[in-house]
């Protein structure tokens, strides 16, 4: 980490007095070497304090709070103050059956995501490159991007509108085929196919652009010589647009794995209700209830730190498989 | 590639069908957005009976007059310009300086803070440790808490970093054989650079403070600082809560339906007026970001 401080970077006169310092005074300290470096680059330090400053207090030391999933904690005393109870809140956890369905339904939540998520932007993206007239191919882009930029209580209330059991279009276009009308977000059985299905309009657009500039990426002498050898747009497709994207594909496959916790539970909190809880909840919904809103701190914390630390082994597991199969890390 | 004629009849169907389902997901992405436009204009009476489809029925703007006569909408819109604004700044006054300096390889410990910045990509202590540090730094229902609270981003940092990375060091030579010190180095070469990744920075930002909802709702108590979403928030979840409301409304001109729709109309069209912008940089964003360490 330490190595030659006076290299890049430094105009060339300020090298040569460094150079020289060193053929002078070939034992300088480790110390030494420090005061000087700070004293001709201490504007750095100062670009680099505020970010610095500002991750200690505002990401770091709540790591440090983490501290109360294993604490009875009381406001009163404060999170260092609050006695220790080792494992209790785990234990009260893995007890509780709020807890144990929001476990599930996070799982199940992803993995209906990631299914029928995860191919449409690929899908979506094999077809544009298909488009020839550019003029319809960049209006399609342009519309399917935007639900991306729209925040999510936005979207909730569109959907909430749409779906409404008295004015909503869904249950009016049911009427036109003699079904009664349904209160859809009151249903447990409609909440995760109405949540995913909302996430993939909203997001498929958008993340196909990462395919389209793999896409964009492949040699056009390719396509060139299957010309010459008579294949068919679909044969090409098949066989050079798809294997060449392959490494994109597994790489966002990986990404995708690694975030599987984070299920967008802002969505969640809009839509759901505590008649879909059974289905909906989902562990971060749990803990904003639990916590924020019961005030069971300790208890709720302890959920957190169970749900990061999953995260991050799920992340860091993503990262090193990525590293090996692409031989380039992903940060 | 581009001669038509070469494509055999099997090649033109495959064309002529992938656009027709093209254009059927563009139109299942834009009709939402349609549909909620024309119940916005439409008449409360139409908008509960559920006949709006497609185009407003009994066109009025009662919904419109309802909404903008109301303070707190004006004061919540206020206040989502004061947070997109001032938080976008802030982080960019972070951001700038902060991975520039991690972009210079003569800085001590360069590893080591790169390593602190992603860090927190990949862990996070997560919503409750969050919130009892704002609440202990007294930064509850505060417009600074909301601002600085969120003000630097790990991705943000490392998307520009690289950025900066890649700007050959020829370029701040004659800066330096003038004397430049590094803020001016900055401010002088390494920014009319960096145009385009910082109005990427810049816009994901903005969204995000736009948008910005959850820890708006957690941590603004006092309805006078509230943004738009969190107004939003409260006007879809009373009004579909107030029975009585929605039947007194049954012939009025309005109804929560349209009154909700108008609001959602009102609170999009600032992302649409800065959309050109928005498609032409995140698109480079993504890609520039999540490339290297």
């Amino acid at each position: 980490m330490s190595g030659p401080v006076e290299k890049a970077g430094t105009s060339s006169a300020e090298m040569a007095v460094a150079a020289q310092g060193r053929v002078l005074a070939p034992k300088r300290s480790k110390l030494d070497r420090l005061v000087g470096h700070l004293r001709r680059e201490w504007q750095l330090y100062v670009m680099l304090l505020p970010t610095i400053i500002w991750l200690l207090v505002f990401l770091y030391k709540p790591m440090y709070g983490l501290q109360i999933a294993f604490k009875d904690y009381s406001v009163f005393r404060g999170i260092a103050n609050s006695p220790w109870i080792g494992f209790e809140h785990f234990e009260t956890l893995f007890g509780n059956e709020q807890f144990l369905r929001a476990l599930k339904n996070t799982i199940y939540i992803s993995m209906l995501s990631l299914v029928f998520g995860f191919p449409m932007p690929i899908l979506l993206a094999l077809m544009f490159n298909e488009i020839l007239n550019q003029w319809f191919k960049k209006t399609a882009q342009t519309i399917v991007y935007l639900p991306h930029f729209i925040s999510s209580v936005i979207i909730a209330g569109i959907v909430i509108t749409a779906f409404s059991p008295s004015a909503g279009i869904v249950n009016t276009v049911l009427g036109w085929f003699g079904y009664d009308s349904v209160y859809f977000l009151t249903k447990p059985e409609w909440f995760r196919p109405i949540f995913v299905g909302t996430s993939i309009w909203q997001e498929a657009g958008f993340q196909s652009i990462v395919y389209l500039a793999a896409i964009a990426g492949v040699s056009p002498t390719l396509y060139e010589s299957a010309v010459v050898d008579g294949a068919s747009r679909w044969q090409m497709m098949w066989k050079i647009t798809i294997p060449s994207i392959m490494p994109t594909i597994i790489i966002m496959l990986i990404i995708r794995i690694g975030n599987m916790l984070e299920v967008s539970f802002e969505m969640i909190i809009l839509l759901y209700q505590p008649a879909t809880y059974q289905t909906a909840d989902v562990v971060n919904t749990f803990i904003y209830r639990q916590g924020i809103q019961g005030g069971q701190y300790d208890l709720a914390g302890a959920a957190g730190l169970f749900n990061a630390v999953v995260a991050f082994v799920l992340v860091m597991t993503a990262n090193t498989i990525s590293k090996r199969y692409s031989r380039t890390s992903l940060w | 590639m581009t001669n038509m004629n070469l494509y055999s009849r099997g090649d033109k169907m495959f064309v002529i069908l992938n656009m027709v389902l093209i254009a059927l997901f563009t139109l299942s992405t834009l009709y939402p957005f349609i549909y909620i436009a024309s119940l916005s204009m439409s008449t409360g009476f139409e908008a509960r009976a559920g006949n709006v489809i497609l185009t407003p029925v009994g066109f009025t703007l009662e919904a419109y007059k309802q909404v903008l006569s109301e303070p707190q909408f004006w004061n919540s819109y206020k206040n989502t310009f004061i947070y997109t604004i001032g938080g976008t700044l802030m982080s960019l006054a972070f951001i700038i300086p902060g991975a520039y300096a991690l972009s210079r390889p003569q800085l001590y410990g360069r590893r080591f803070w790169n390593l602190m910045v992603a860090f927190t990509m990949w862990f996070h202590a997560g919503m409750i440790p969050f919130f009892l540090n704002m609440r202990d730094l007294g930064l509850l229902d505060s417009y600074f808490g909301i601002i600085i609270g969120f003000a630097v981003n790990g991705f943000n940092i490392i998307l520009l970093r690289n950025f900066f990375e890649g700007i050959p060091q020829s370029f701040e030579e004659a800066a330096r054989m003038d004397g430049a010190n590094e803020f001016q180095v900055l401010w002088k070469v390494y920014l009319p650079l960096s145009k385009p990744a910082i109005a990427t920075v810049a816009l994901f930002c903005v969204v995000s403070r736009w948008n910005g909802f959850f820890w708006a709702m957690v941590l603004l108590q006092d309805d006078s600082k509230i943004p738009l979403q969190v107004y939003l928030r409260k006007v879809i979840a009373d009004l579909s809560d107030d029975e009585e409301f929605a039947t007194s409304l049954l012939n009025a001109a309005y109804s929560f339906e349209t009154v909700s729709a108008a609001i959602i109309v009102c609170s999009i069209i600032p992302i649409l007026l800065i959309y050109p912008f928005l498609q032409k940089y995140f698109s480079k964003g993504i890609l520039l970001g999540g490339v290297k360490e």
